[in-house]
C-alpha cells in the first residue's frame, strides 16, 4: 500500500518559554496563571492511570485542593506496571561528589536520546530530579543506604557518574508504593474518588476541549460518563504491540489510542526500546519475557560459538571456538555498549544461526571468568536475586551453565504529543509518564523513566495545569447529559457489541501473537522499507481477519477478560499501522529506530540531522493508512549534535 | 531445559458471578511443557476451552514476575502453590509430574468475595492502607534526602517489610483468615523509619482497627509466613502487637487519643 | 463495587480499657497475660504437690502454710483468697477472649466452605490448631478437680485439710487417675503452643531470644506434664499409698510419702 507521499503540516507549537535554558522553568513557574485555594475546589480533574505518573499527579492535585476522580483498570492502584521497575531512579544529587550536576544529567539524557528530545523539557527534568529523591525519602521509600546512614548510589548504563538511587531490585515497587500511599491518604481525606477495575474507553471532546471520559466497569460492564474540567492520561507504554515484551500483560495502548482518534497527536511511535538482557522465550506458549538487569553486563561476558551448528554444551566449547563479539567489535566499551547497540549485535549473531539454547534464540552471558577472578561469593552478593530469578524460570544454575539472554521490547519512547506544559494539542488533555513522548528522544537511558513519571506527576503538572484551569474559572464542567457524552457512550457500547457478535473461530490471543510476530520480525530491532511495507499491507489484512473471525465468548455485563483484551488488540492493529508508517517515513537511524538502509559501512546507525531533527506527530484522519504528519522542529541551543560512537 | 511434556488433570473452581453458585470442573490437559509457568499452563487451558466454545477460566495476573501481587491461586490447598517464596506466576511446571492432579481454587477468605471463577475482590487491603498506611508528606514539603541519616539496619528491615506485594496469600493461608502479616508488614515499613515516627501510634491503631473490621484474628499459626512469596517474617506481627498495646495503654497522647 | 473511596471514620465513645479489649489484638494481649498467670499457677502448684513424695505432714503443712502466708503480715487466708480471685478472673477473661476470638475467626473464613479442598498445613502444628479443644478439656478438668480435691464432691471420702489422703484416695481409682493423666496431657499440648504464642501476642520478639521462646514453651510444657502425671501414676503404682490416720505414736505406722 502507498505510504508516501505523506501530507505534512509544519510549525507545531511546543510553547517552550523564552530565556536561557537554565532559567526557563523557574521563569515559567512564575509566569503561569495560578488558581487560588478557594477556587481549586471548584475544578474537577479526571486522572486516568495510577502508575508513578498518575498516582503522583492525582495525590498532588488533591493535596493542592482540586477535586480529583481517579481511574485504573487494576483491582488496586498499587498494581500499576511501574511496580515492576527494578534498577533504579536517576537524580542529579551529586552525593558522590563525582562531578554530577543538573547540566550533566541533562546532557547525558539528550545524548542518550540520540538528539531527538526537547532541550527545555529534558533540562526541567534534570532540575526537578533532586526534589523527587527528597520527596520519596520523606514518604518513607526505603532507598538503599550506606553504614553511615546516608543514601547509596549505583552507576547505570550511558553515564560516567553514580547518580542512580535504588531500593534493592525493587525500586519501582517502592516508589509506586510511596505514590500509592500518598494517593490513599487523599482518598481517605475524601479529596480523591478512586475507581478501580474501571477502564477508560473513550475521550470526550466538546468545542475542541477535553471535557471528560467514558469508562467501562470491568466487573459489571456498566458504561459510564465522567465529566471534568481537565483530563489527565497517564496510562503507560504500548510495548505489548509486539505481544512479547517485558511489560506487564495488561499494559496497552487503548487509552491514548482512543484519545488519538479524538484528535490528540501521536508522536514518534516508531521509537521503541529493545533491552539486550532478557530471558529468551522457551516455547510458543511464552506469554511474556523477563528482564535481567543490565548490571549483569558489568561482570558477564557475552559470546556465541563461532561455528553455527556447534552442538556442544557451552563448557565443552574451547576459547578458540567462542566469539566474544561485543568485545571484538567494540574494544572500547566491550560488553557495556548501550542497549540498542548490544541488542542489534545479538540479533546479528542469532540471525546468522549462531544462537544458543534449544531454540537457538539466545546468546551466552558467561560469569565463569568473573567467578574465577572475584570468587563465587562476590558474584552471589552482587546478583544473587537475579540469578535466583533466572534459575526459577529456566531451571538452570548460572554458576554452572552460562545464562542465555536475548533482547526484548522493553520501553516505548513515543506517545501522545504534549507541549512544554504536558498538555496535548487537545486543550484540557494532559498526558504524563510513558504515555507521552516527551523527554527521552529516540532512546531512553536506564533509570530515567521512573524519574520522568514522578517529575511529571509531583512537580510539573501541578504547576502547569493551573495555567489552563484559571482560564475556566466560573465555567461548570460540561454535564454528562451532553450529546458529546452520549455519542461517546454509544461508540463504546457499539464496539463491545461488535466484538461479541463476530462469534468467529480464533481466540484474541491468537491474533495478538500474529500481530506481535509481524511487528517483531519486520519492525523490531532492524527495519527496512521492504519489511515495513510488508507490514503495512499485512497488518490491515490481519485486522480484517480479526473482525471476521475472532471469538469472544461470554457477555458484556460481567467480568470478561477476553472482551477486555479484544478491545486492546483491536486498537493495536490500528496503532501498529501508524507505528510502521512512522518508521517508514523516518528515513534515518536513531536510537531505538534502526533502518538498515541508513547504516554506516561498519553497520553502525546513521542519523540524519539535516532532515529529521524533528518530532513526528501524527494526526488521525479516520483511516489508519492515511495519517497527517505534524512536524515540530527540534532546536538545539546548548548542545551540539554529534554522532554516538562506542568503539 | 528439556522438551518434556506432561499430561495433567485439573480440578478448577468455576463460578459465573459473585452471587452464582460455584462448582469444580475437571479438565484433562495434555502437552504441557515443563518449561511453562503455571499461568502459561492456564493460558493453554483457556485457549482450548475457547476453541471448544466454553468460557475461559478467569484468573488475575499482570506482571508475571512476582511483583505486582495480582496472581492469587490456591493450588492443592496451598496459597501460591508448593514452592517457598514463590508467587503463582513464578511457579513452573517442571515441579509437577506427569499425570498429577492439580486442584485450583480462589483465595479463601470471606473478606475476599469471589467476583468470578478464580478472581476475588481484595479491596479491604486498600481500606487498611487508606486508614493510615502512609506518611503525610505533601509534595514540595520535603527536606533534603540526606538531612536525616537512617541506620542501614533500620532501613534494611523497613525494606524487608516493604517488599510485601499485597497479594493476600497470607490471608488465604491463615486458618483464621487473618490479615495480620500484611498489616504488620505495612506498619513495620513505616514505623521503623524516622520519617514514620510522628504518626506511628495513630497509624497503628487506625490500621489495626480497620483490619479487624474485615479479617480474622491471629493465633500465631505461622502459615502466612510460609505462604508469603516475599517470605515476610511474623516477627513484624509481634512488632505490630507491641505498638498497638503501647498506643492503646501507654502512649495514648502520642496516639492522639484523649480519653 | 469497582469503587474504593474513604471508609466512614468510626467513633468509639467507650472508656479506653474496653476499647482496647474490644480489639482482637487487645484480647490476645489479655489472653497472654492471663495465660502467664496460669503458667505461674500451674508451676507453683506442681512444685507444691511434689511434697506428696515427702510425707503427709509435709504436704499438709504446705497446704496450711498457703493459708497462713504471709504469716503475721496479713490475716489468715487473705492472701490465699486474693490469689484465688485473681486466678478466677484470669480464667474468666481468658475463656471469654478465647470464645469471642473463635467466633471472629469463624466469621472470617469463607461462608461457602464447600469449594475447599483440604487445607495443606505448612507449619501450623497440632497444638496451635487445637488450642480451643485442649483449653476446653482443661476447663472441664478444673471444674472436676476442684470438686474432687477442694470441696470434696469427687466421690472419694474427703477430709478437709488432709490433702495427702484426699489425693491418694482419689487417685486410687484408676478411672480418676486416667482423667488426671489425660487432662494434664491436654494442658501440656495447650502450653506447648501457648507458652510460645504469648510472646508474640505480648510483642516480646527479639532475634536474640526468638529461639529460646520455643525452647521455653516446650520445656515448660514437658515439665508440667511430667510433674503432674507422675502423681496419679505413683499412686496407681503403689509407690504412694494412704497414710494411717490418728494412730498413737508408740504404735508402729509405716511412714507416708514415696517408698520403693
Ligand atoms: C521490567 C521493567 C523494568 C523497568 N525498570 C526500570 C528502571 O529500573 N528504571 C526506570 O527508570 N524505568 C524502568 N522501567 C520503565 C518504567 O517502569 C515505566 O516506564 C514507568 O513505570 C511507566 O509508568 P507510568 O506511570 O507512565 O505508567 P504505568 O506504571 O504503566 O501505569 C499505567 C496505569 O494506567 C492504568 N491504565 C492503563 N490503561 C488504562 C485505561 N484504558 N483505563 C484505565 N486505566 C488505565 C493502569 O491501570 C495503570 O494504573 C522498567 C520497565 C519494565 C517493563
Ligand atoms: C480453661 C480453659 C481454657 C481455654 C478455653 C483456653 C483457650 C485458649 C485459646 C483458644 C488460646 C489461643 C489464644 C490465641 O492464640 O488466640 C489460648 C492461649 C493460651 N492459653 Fe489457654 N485456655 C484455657 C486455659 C488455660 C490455662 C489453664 C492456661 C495456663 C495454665 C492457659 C494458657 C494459655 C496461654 C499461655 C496461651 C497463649 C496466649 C497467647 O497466645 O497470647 N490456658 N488458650
Ligand atoms: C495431677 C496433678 C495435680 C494434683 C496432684 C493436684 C492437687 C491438688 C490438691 C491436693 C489441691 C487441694 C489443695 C488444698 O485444698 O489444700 C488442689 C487444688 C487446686 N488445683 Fe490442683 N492438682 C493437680 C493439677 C492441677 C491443674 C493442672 C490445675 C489447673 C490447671 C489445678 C488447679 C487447682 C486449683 C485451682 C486448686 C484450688 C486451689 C485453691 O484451693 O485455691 N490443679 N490441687
Ligand atoms: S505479606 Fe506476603 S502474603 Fe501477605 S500480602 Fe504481603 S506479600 Fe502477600
Ligand atoms: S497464619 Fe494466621 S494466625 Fe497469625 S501467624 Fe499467620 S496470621
Ligand atoms: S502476576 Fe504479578 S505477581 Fe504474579
Amino acid at each position: 500500500m502507498a505510504s508516501n507521499p505523506t501530507a505534512t503540516v509544519t510549525g507545531l507549537d511546543s510553547k517552550i518559554p523564552a530565556g536561557p535554558l537554565a532559567d526557563k522553568w523557574t521563569n515559567h513557574k512564575f509566569d503561569v496563571k495560578l488558581v487560588n485555594p478557594a477556587n481549586k475546589r471548584r475544578f474537577t480533574v479526571l486522572v486516568v492511570g495510577t502508575g508513578l505518573a498518575g498516582a503522583s499527579a492525582a495525590a498532588t492535585l488533591a493535596e493542592l485542593g482540586y477535586k480529583v476522580v481517579c481511574f485504573s483498570f487494576h483491582d488496586s492502584p498499587r498494581r500499576a506496571h511501574s511496580i515492576a521497575a527494578q534498577g533504579g531512579i536517576n537524580a542529579a544529587k551529586n552525593y558522590r561528589n563525582d562531578g554530577d550536576s543538573v547540566h550533566r544529567l541533562f546532557y547525558d539524557t539528550i545524548k542518550g536520546g540520540d538528539y531527538r528530545a526537547r532541550e527545555a523539557n529534558v533540562h526541567r527534568l534534570a532540575e526537578v530530579s533532586t526534589d523527587i529523591i527528597d520527596q520519596c525519602t520523606a514518604q518513607g521509600v526505603p532507598f538503599a543506604r550506606e553504614y553511615g546512614g546516608l543514601l547509596d548510589n549505583r552507576s547505570f548504563g550511558g553515564a560516567q557518574v553514580s547518580r542512580t538511587f535504588y531500593a534493592r531490585g525493587q525500586t519501582g515497587q517502592q516508589l509506586l508504593l510511596g505514590a500509592y500511599q500518598a494517593l490513599a491518604r487523599q482518598i481517605h481525606l475524601g479529596n480523591v474518588e478512586m475507581h478501580n477495575r474501571t477502564e477508560m474507553l473513550d475521550l470526550v471532546v466538546k468545542d475542541g476541549r477535553a471535557t471528560g471520559i467514558v469508562t467501562r466497569d470491568l466487573v459489571n460492564g456498566e458504561v459510564k460518563s465522567w465529566s471534568g474540567h481537565a483530563v489527565v492520561v497517564a496510562t503507560g507504554g504500548y510495548g505489548n504491540v509486539f505481544y512479547l515484551s517485558t511489560n506487564a500483560m495488561q499494559s496497552n495502548v487503548t487509552a491514548i489510542w482512543r484519545a488519538h482518534r479524538r484528535g490528540a497527536l501521536m508522536a514518534n511511535p516508531c521509537y521503541t526500546q529493545i533491552h539486550p538482557t532478557c530471558i529468551p522465550a522457551s516455547d510458543d506458549f511464552q506469554s511474556k519475557l523477563t528482564l535481567m538487569s543490565e548490571s549483569l553486563r558489568n561482570d558477564g561476558r557475552i559470546w556465541v560459538p563461532k561455528n553455527a551448528d556447534d552442538g556442544r554444551s557451552p563448557d565443552q566449547i574451547p576459547e578458540d571456538d567462542r566469539d566474544y563479539y561485543l568485545e571484538r567489535r567494540y574494544p572500547a566499551f566491550g560488553n557495556l555498549v548501550p542497549r540498542d547497540v548490544a541488542s542489534r549485535a545479538s540479533k546479528k549473531e542469532v540471525d546468522a544461526g549462531r544462537g544458543v539454547g534449544p531454540l537457538k534464540n539466545g546468546v551466552y552471558l558467561d560469569f565463569a571468568d568473573a567467578i574465577g577472578r572475584l570468587g563465587r561469593d562476590v558474584i552471589e552478593e552482587r546478583y544473587s536475586n537475579l540469578i535466583e530469578m533466572y534459575d526459577r524460570i529456566t531451571g538452570e544454575d548460572p554458576y554452572q551453565v552460562p545464562m542465555r539472554i536475548y533482547p526484548a521490547v522493553h520501553y516505548t519512547m513515543g506517545g501522545l504529543w504534549v507541549d512544554y506544559n504536558l498538555m496535548s494539542n487537545v486543550p484540557g488533555l494532559y498526558v504524563l509518564g510513558e504515555a507521552n513522548f516527551s523527554d527521552h528522544g529516540a532512546n531512553r537511558l536506564g533509570a530515567s523513566a521512573l524519574m520522568q513519571g514522578l517529575a511529571d506527576g509531583y512537580f510539573v503538572l501541578p504547576y502547569t495545569i493551573g495555567d489552563y484551569l484559571a482560564g475556566l474559572l466560573g465555567q461548570p464542567a460540561v454535564p454528562t447529559s451532553d450529546a458529546a457524552f452520549s455519542e461517546a457512550e454509544a461508540n463504546v457500547s457499539d464496539m463491545t457489541k461488535r466484538m461479541l457478535s463476530v462469534k468467529g473461530t480464533r481466540s484474541v490471543d491468537y491474533f495478538h501473537k500474529e500481530l506481535g510476530k509481524l511487528m517483531w520480525d519486520n519492525c523490531g530491532m532492524a527495519r527496512s522499507r521492504e519489511t515495513l511495507e510488508k507490514n503495512l499491507s499485512e497488518i490491515p489484512a490481519l485486522a480484517e481477519e480479526f473482525w471476521n473471525d475472532v471469538r469472544v465468548l461470554g457477555d458484556g455485563e460481567s467480568l470478561n477478560q477476553s472482551l477486555e483484551r479484544a478491545g486492546r488488540v483491536a486498537d493495536y492493529f490500528e496503532f501498529a499501522t501508524l507505528l510502521c508508517h512512522d518508521a517508514l517515513v523516518r528515513e534515518e537511524s536513531c536510537g531505538g529506530h534502526f533502518r538498515v538502509e541508513h547504516a554506516q559501512d561498519d553497520g553502525e546507525a546513521r542519523r540524519d540531522d539535516e532532515n529529521f531533527a524533528h518530532v513526528a506527530a501524527w494526526e488521525w484522519t479516520g483511516a489508519p493508512s492515511a495519517p497527517v504528519l505534524h512536524k515540530e522542529e527540534l532546536v538545539f541551543e546548548s548542545v551540539h549534535l554529534a554522532t554516538r560512537s562506542y568503539k | 531445559m528439556t522438551g518434556k511434556t506432561l499430561t495433567l488433570r485439573l480440578k478448577v473452581w468455576r463460578q459465573d458471578g459473585p452471587r452464582a453458585a460455584g462448582r469444580f470442573e475437571e479438565y484433562d490437559l495434555p502437552g504441557i511443557s515443563v518449561d511453562m509457568s503455571f499461568l502459561e499452563m492456564l493460558d493453554v487451558l483457556n485457549e482450548r476451552l475457547n476453541s471448544d466454545g466454553h468460557q475461559p477460566v478467569a484468573f488475575e495476573h499482570d506482571c508475571r514476575e512476582g511483583i505486582c501481587g495480582s496472581c492469587s491461586l490456591m493450588i492443592n490447598g496451598m496459597a501460591h502453590g508448593p514452592r517457598k517464596g514463590t508467587a503463582t506466576c513464578q511457579l513452573h511446571m517442571r515441579h509437577y509430574r506427569d499425570g498429577d492432579e492439580i486442584v485450583i481454587e480462589p483465595w479463601r477468605s470471606s473478606a475476599f468475595p469471589i467476583i468470578k471463577d478464580l478472581v476475588v475482590d481484595r479491596a479491604p487491603f486498600d481500606a487498611i492502607i487508606q486508614a493510615g498506611g502512609y506518611i503525610s508528606a505533601p509534595a514540595g514539603s520535603a527536606p533534603d534526602a540526606n538531612s536525616v541519616p537512617i541506620p542501614k539496619e533500620a532501613s534494611d528491615s523497613a525494606m524487608d517489610a516493604a517488599q510485601c506485594i499485597g497479594c493476600g496469600a497470607c490471608v488465604a493461608a491463615c486458618p483464621n483468615g487473618a490479615a495480620n502479616l500484611f498489616t504488620s508488614a505495612k506498619l513495620a515499613h513505616l514505623n521503623l523509619l524516622p520519617q514514620g515516627q510522628a504518626e506511628r501510634y495513630s497509624r497503628t491503631v487506625a490500621m489495626v482497627d480497620t483490619m479487624e473490621d474485615h479479617f480474622g484474628s491471629c493465633t500465631n499459626h505461622g502459615e502466612c509466613e510460609a505462604a508469603c512469596p516475599k517470605e515476610i517474617s511474623i516477627d513484624f506481627i509481634a512488632l505490630m502487637n507491641r505498638d498497638y498495646v503501647k498506643a492503646q495503654l501507654f502512649n495514648r497522647k502520642l496516639a492522639g487519643q484523649r480519653r | 463495587m469497582a469503587t474504593a473511596t474513604a471508609p466512614a471514620k468510626r467513633k468509639r465513645e467507650l472508656p479506653w480499657p474496653i476499647t482496647f479489649y474490644r480489639s482482637a489484638v487487645g484480647k490476645k494481649w489479655v489472653m497472654a497475660i492471663s495465660g502467664v498467670i496460669g503458667l505461674g499457677f500451674v508451676v507453683v502448684h506442681m512444685i507444691g504437690n511434689l511434697k506428696l513424695y515427702l510425707s503427709r505432714e509435709e504436704i499438709n503443712l504446705y497446704g496450711e502454710a498457703l493459708r497462713e502466708f504471709p504469716k503475721h503480715l496479713l490475716p489468715r487466708t487473705v492472701f490465699l483468697w486474693t490469689t484465688r480471685v485473681v486466678l478466677v478472673l484470669a480464667l474468666l477473661v481468658h475463656v471469654h477472649a478465647a470464645a469471642s476470638l473463635t467466633r471472629m475467626n469463624a466469621k472470617a473464613r469463607p461462608r461457602n466452605q464447600q469449594y475447599q479442598s483440604p487445607r495443606d498445613y505448612q507449619v501450623a502444628n497440632y497444638a496451635s490448631r487445637t488450642m480451643r479443644w485442649t483449653g476446653i478439656i482443661v476447663l472441664l478438668f478444673i471444674g472436676f478437680h476442684l470438686l474432687d480435691l477442694t470441696w470434696g464432691g469427687g466421690g472419694a471420702d474427703f477430709e478437709r485439710g488432709d490433702a495427702y489422703n484426699n489425693l491418694v484416695r482419689s487417685f486410687d481409682r484408676p478411672l480418676v487417675a486416667a482423667v488426671y493423666v489425660i487432662a494434664n496431657l491436654a494442658l501440656g499440648v495447650h502450653l506447648f503452643h501457648g507458652a510460645w504464642s504469648m510472646f508474640q501476642s505480648l510483642g516480646v520478639n527479639n532475634p536474640r531470644i526468638n529461639k529460646a521462646r520455643k525452647r521455653f514453651a516446650q520445656g515448660f510444657a514437658a515439665l508440667i506434664v511430667i510433674g503432674n502425671i507422675s502423681f496419679p501414676i505413683a499412686v496407681q503404682a503403689g509407690w504412694v499409698d494412704e497414710a494411717c490416720v490418728g494412730t498413737e505414736h508408740d504404735e508402729p505406722c509405716e511412714p507416708s510419702g514415696l517408698k520403693f
